[in-house]
């Protein structure tokens, strides 16, 4: 067997030790990844990919519609005016839909937000698929001014027979003076 | 009488009179719930509850029957085995199949749980610091939203006043659901987690900042349900009651319709100029609801600073404005902007600089609080 | 030091002491101590919850006593006892002259007490001490924590490098110090316990070390790792804490195990049932509680097949659980059987423990679970299974081998007195709670509704109760030390086995220096 030394207690006492090293790194080049990737497969906590979608397939599914409901949340502090153009939206799965989310920053200042979305139920977060959203960046807004965000989805011809509704949610958070990039900070 | 017997004594009466004591005036176990959910959970609870009795009787048995006839004291001698692979391989497999006796139901359960389709109504739940706040989701973007605060007095809370029938368990306005109809509540967080529960429906997801959770319940008798917050979410953790009223369809049309009008009423008062008795009164109302948990029901102080003789009440209107809409951040003091409509934010403004020996004489209106909004 | 002197003199003996005798010592007194200063928040939350409304101190403060309870108890009080016990009879029970590594034998204790001060301290600090439990959960223990979380995160890092020291110590230990003859399979329970605790310990205590230290990149660093807003996730934190934090119950369980496999066959005179069998249930509880850490988590909206999963391999555990309370009770059978204190507290143990894992079947089962989740009833399962299962057994133990230790034996009837009295306190205190959790109430509330009132006013009694009796238990260990009677024996009672009882009692500072000869037939008990 591999010996890190000729001593035998300390051969185990250094094994231990790179085991305990190995654990710690574990922690941060194993689990927050695989979370994230898990995530991002089985909809955990709703989440979608933050990445945009590559549409492989336009066959429409004209046999059935979904209905996509919108839901807006600020986070704490957040001071700004955000909520969808249109409540919800009646799709058939494999088109593509346009909609758009507006927000007003109301203050004096020039702010910066960031909005999460979320997917309920969680399961159908893998078929939701978002050729542009304007959550994959965050979104400077002037003190005093109005905007319109732009989302673009396809949902999933494969979306399980039982789903009809989808409701995706976008919770606004203040990131004004945070990491740029949240790509950097997360992963 | 020697130690034994004392110690013996004790335990008896303990087992004997404690529960009896106990059982005849308080609830002891689950809520059996009212909706089909929760009744299926409650039957679980019970078998599972059931088989644990068994199998803890016939262990205790046989414990027991070992101390009582197997003691040195009786001159016994100890026999010597220490192994047998058949009992240990019986001992291992009898527990797996109860346990698969277990999991089956339990399965059933579960998944009839995560079923939320086809609800009729669907209802956003959010967890603040500390408070509940509930929006009705309209097809048309019409949405009713309101808050669901506490309604028990710092009073009761602190025993100056005799403590009510609902302490700790009633808010200032419930959440109103229609019975027999499937509701789908869609739950997240403003601030840190918190969990959304009611016994006697079922119902209990986690509210989880950034992220949308969902939860469903069908309600087939009209009543009132209380429940708490279950997840620690800062120091009043305790204090963020829910309370839903299952009513009946055309009491929950009358009760949105309702709601309707008045955010309409609301948005047209914040038009208006109010006189200072009007605003100091409803000032005071919201001031209880809101504001005495942290600053005291005197405005003396607690948690957040004291109101009485505070700088910012005698000071500036703008800058206690400032405080009051956006809060201040890096502590428990909260944007309180979009929780409060204009009028109420005048009022309690106006409450706070002219209550607690504050005799500012400021009287600030619905208008103000608009204009400082918009800078 | 030299191989025959005997202990240094004076504070020195302490502060560069490597026997394992003298550590052993040391962390027991420390853990003890830690025990009382945790039973003092806990009086104070009892105190406080013995009638409703706001009676003694701000919900504040009541959430600060809630986290520095359970932070002190589970990482101050319990598994520093454990690792005092491990230090004083494994090199005893395997035949070693000493601890493999005295020397990081003596660090991994001594940076204990400033970890320990530093988090006590934190109660003087502006914003107070962390309120946000002992499972502090992100965001509150991040974006909204008081500014003390700092030298909280530091705390944990210390008290875990203490223990991975501490484990790795006891694994180089079993591993080579065995004398010739001790082989795996003949080494006493405790032992066997010991060692896959210390392997759970090192796999597991950086993983919590993992999870400060993102919390305080996330507080300090600007990273979001469990923040939604960069990119993060505050459910991820409850991952990282519970694959640490399921694993960690087994380590405060499982020595607990190996103390009452040693003791019941001592006072049945009978052996242990089932050696190997609990040595492969020990093995694989340890195993299983790797796969099993989101039972705790069912209420923040997993997958159904995620639900299902740790559903099921939760209730697994029920299984190699059972096995052993059945091989407690098999040795039992038809042996003949005394009560001396030692022996009380393990029949105390074996009931409660029972109750205990009864509760945490239940528990399993994720739909019910949706009801018992965050609500006393889980208080009432974990202080079944910490307090009955682990502190009952840690006090076993000090009775048990407390003449060993000392040369002095302690004095039967206060022994019996500080049983039945931590007995009846202890349910009184903790079983009224699984009425109210049923009925309702949730944990970590300072105050509750009146439906409550009378079973919170029993519990806090029978708090009050349960806590005057660790002072029984301090007085007992006392007097035995000053005035307890000489024993003259090696071995104490009279159906022990193991190499302990083959040293003269008190055992000297220095023991088999020369490894003792293995009788193949009693090795182990």
């Amino acid at each position: 067997m591999f010996r890190l030394s000729q001593h035998p207690t300390i051969d185990t006492a250094s094994k231990l030790v790179a085991v305990s090293i190995a654990m710690f790194a574990f922690v941060f080049v194993v689990m927050v990844p695989l979370y994230n990737v898990l995530c991002d497969a089985l909809g955990i906590n709703g989440k979608t990919s933050d990445e945009a979608y590559i549409a492989i397939s336009t066959e429409v599914d004209v046999s059935r519609a979904i209905t996509v409901q919108f839901v807006t949340s600020n986070n704490n502090e957040m001071p700004w005016g955000f909520k969808p153009s249109v409540p919800m939206m009646t799709v058939n799965p494999g088109a593509a839909n346009d909609t758009v989310f507006l927000a007003a920053n109301g203050t004096n200042e020039a702010m910066v937000a960031q909005a999460i979305p979320s997917i309920s139920p969680s399961r159908a977060a893998e078929y939701f698929h978002k050729t542009e959203c304007f959550c994959f960046n965050q979104q400077p807004l002037d003190a005093n001014s109005s905007t319109q965000m732009p989302l673009q989805f396809i949902v999933d011809q494969a979306l399980p027979r039982d789903i009809k509704t989808i409701t995706l949610s976008y919770t606004l958070f203040d990131v004004t003076g945070m990491v740029a990039d949240k790509k950097v900070a997360a992963r | 009488m020697n130690f034994k017997t004392v110690a013996k004594a004790c335990v008896v009466s303990l087992l004997v009179s404690g529960p009896t004591w106990a059982l005849a005036q308080n609830q002891i176990n689950m809520a059996k719930g009212v909706t089909e959910v929760g009744a299926q959970i409650y039957g679980l609870h019970m078998l599972i509850f059931w088989i644990c009795a068994v199998i803890g009787v016939a262990v205790f048995a046989v414990m027991f029957y070992s101390i009582i006839y197997h003691r040195k004291s009786r001159g016994v001698t100890p026999a010597q085995f220490h192994d047998s692979t058949q009992v240990e391989i019986i001992w291992t497999i009898i527990p797996f199949l109860i346990l698969i006796g277990m999991a089956v139901p339990a399965t059933s359960t579960l998944l009839e749980v995560y079923n939320t389709d086809d609800a009729e109504i669907d209802i956003l739940i959010t967890g603040y610091q500390w408070k509940w706040k509930y929006e009705y989701l309209d097809e048309q973007g019409d949405n009713v939203v309101f808050f669901s605060n506490l309604a028990t007095s710092q009073e009761e809370i602190y025993n100056t006043d005799a403590k009510g029938a609902n302490y700790l368990l009633s808010v200032d306005e419930p959440m109103v659901i229609p019975v027999d109809t499937k509701v789908r509540f869609l739950v997240t967080a403003n601030d840190v987690i918190h969990s959304w529960w009611v016994p006697e429906l079922a119902v209990k997801r986690d509210a989880i900042p950034g992220f949308i959770n969902e939860a469903w319940t069908k309600v087939p008798t009209e009543g009132v349900y209380r429940g708490q917050c279950t997840e620690l979410c800062g120091a009043y953790h305790g204090f963020m009651p829910i309370e839903v009223h299952a009513v009946s369809r055309e009491e929950y049309d009358a009760w949105l319709a309702a709601k309707r009008s008045e955010k309409v009423a609301q948005t047209a008062a914040a038009q208006q100029a109010l006189g200072f008795e009007e605003l100091m009164a409803s000032g005071e109302a919201v001031y209880r609801a809101q504001c005495s948990a942290c600053h005291g029901a005197q405005g003396e102080g607690g948690v957040g600073n004291a109101i009485a003789g505070s700088a910012i009440a005698l000071g500036e209107v703008a800058k206690h404005l400032e405080v009051g809409i956006k809060g201040v951040a890096g502590t428990a003091m909260q944007a309180f902007g979009g929780q409060l409509s204009d009028v109420d934010m005048a009022a309690v403004i106006t409450y706070q600089r002219n209550a607690f020996g504050n005799n500012t004489g400021d009287i600030v209106q619905p208008a103000d609080v608009v204009n400082h909004k918009q800078g | 030091m030299g191989a025959h002197h005997g202990p240094a003199k004076g504070m020195s003996r302490w502060l560069l002491t490597t026997n394992h005798k003298d550590i052993g010592t040391m962390y027991l007194w420390f853990s003890f101590a830690m025990f009382i200063l945790g039973g003092a928040f806990a009086m104070v939350i009892r105190a406080e919850l013995f009638q409703p409304g706001m009676q003694l101190v701000e919900p504040g403060f009541f959430n600060q006593m809630t986290t520095l309870h359970g932070l002190v108890m589970v990482f101050g009080a319990i598994m520093p006892s454990f690792v005092g016990l491990a230090n004083w009879m494994i090199p005893m029970m395997i035949g070693a002259p000493d601890m493999a590594l005295p020397r990081m034998n003596n660090w991994s204790f001594w940076i204990l007490p400033p970890s320990f001060l530093m988090l006590a301290s934190t109660l003087f600090m502006e914003g107070g001490a962390p309120a946000f439990g002992w499972t502090f959960y992100a965001p509150l223990s991040t974006t909204y924590a008081p500014p003390s979380v700092t030298f909280f995160i530091f705390a944990i890092h210390i008290l875990g490098v203490s223990s991975i020291m501490g484990s790795i110590n006891i694994i180089a230990t079993v591993m080579n110090m065995r004398a010739p003859g001790m082989s795996y399979m003949k080494m006493p329970l405790f032992v066997w316990t010991w060692l896959i605790t210390a392997f759970l310990l090192v796999a597991v205590m950086p993983v919590l070390a993992g999870a400060v230290t993102m919390m305080l990149m996330d507080i300090h660093f600007g990273t979001s790792f469990f923040s939604a807003a960069g990119g993060g996730d505050p459910v991820l934190f409850q991952h990282v804490f519970w694959f640490f934090g399921h694993p960690e119950v087994y380590i405060i369980i499982l020595p607990a195990f190996g103390v009452v496999s040693q003791i019941i066959p001592a006072f049945s005179r009978k052996p242990l049932f089932g050696y190997a069998s609990m040595v492969y249930a020990t093995a694989s509880i340890a195993l299983l509680s790797f796969i099993v850490w989101a039972h705790h988590m069912y209420t923040v909206g997993m997958p159904v097949a995620g639900e299902l999963f740790f559903m099921y391999a939760t209730m697994l555990i029920a299984v190699p659980t059972g096995v052993k309370v059945f091989n407690w009770i098999t040795t039992m059978w038809r042996g003949a059987l005394s009560f001396e204190t030692p022996m009380l507290f393990c029949l105390g143990f074996l009931v409660l423990f029972t109750l205990g894992g009864f509760t945490g079947l239940m528990l399993s089962i994720a739909p019910a679970d949706f009801q018992y989740h965050d609500t006393y009833f889980v208080v009432a399962h974990f202080h079944y299974v910490m307090v009955a299962g682990a502190v009952f057994s840690m006090t076993a133990a000090v009775y048990y081998w407390i003449p060993k230790w000392t040369g002095r034996m302690y004095s039967e009837s206060m022994g019996r007195i500080h049983f039945w009295v931590s007995f009846i306190g202890f349910n009184i205190a903790f079983f009224p709670q699984h009425f109210v959790g049923l009925a309702g109430m949730p944990r970590r509330i300072p105050d509750y509704s009146l439906q409550f009132a009378d079973f919170n006013m029993m519990s806090s009694i029978g708090a009050f109760i349960y806590g005057a009796s660790q002072l029984l238990f301090l007085y007992n260990v006392i007097v035995t030390i000053v005035a307890g009677e000489k024993v003259g024996e090696d071995k104490i009672w009279d159906g022990a086995e193991g190499l302990e009882w083959t040293v003269p009692c008190p055992a000297p500072y220095h023991t088999f220096e020369v490894p003792p000869k293995i009788d193949a037939v009693s090795a182990h008990a």
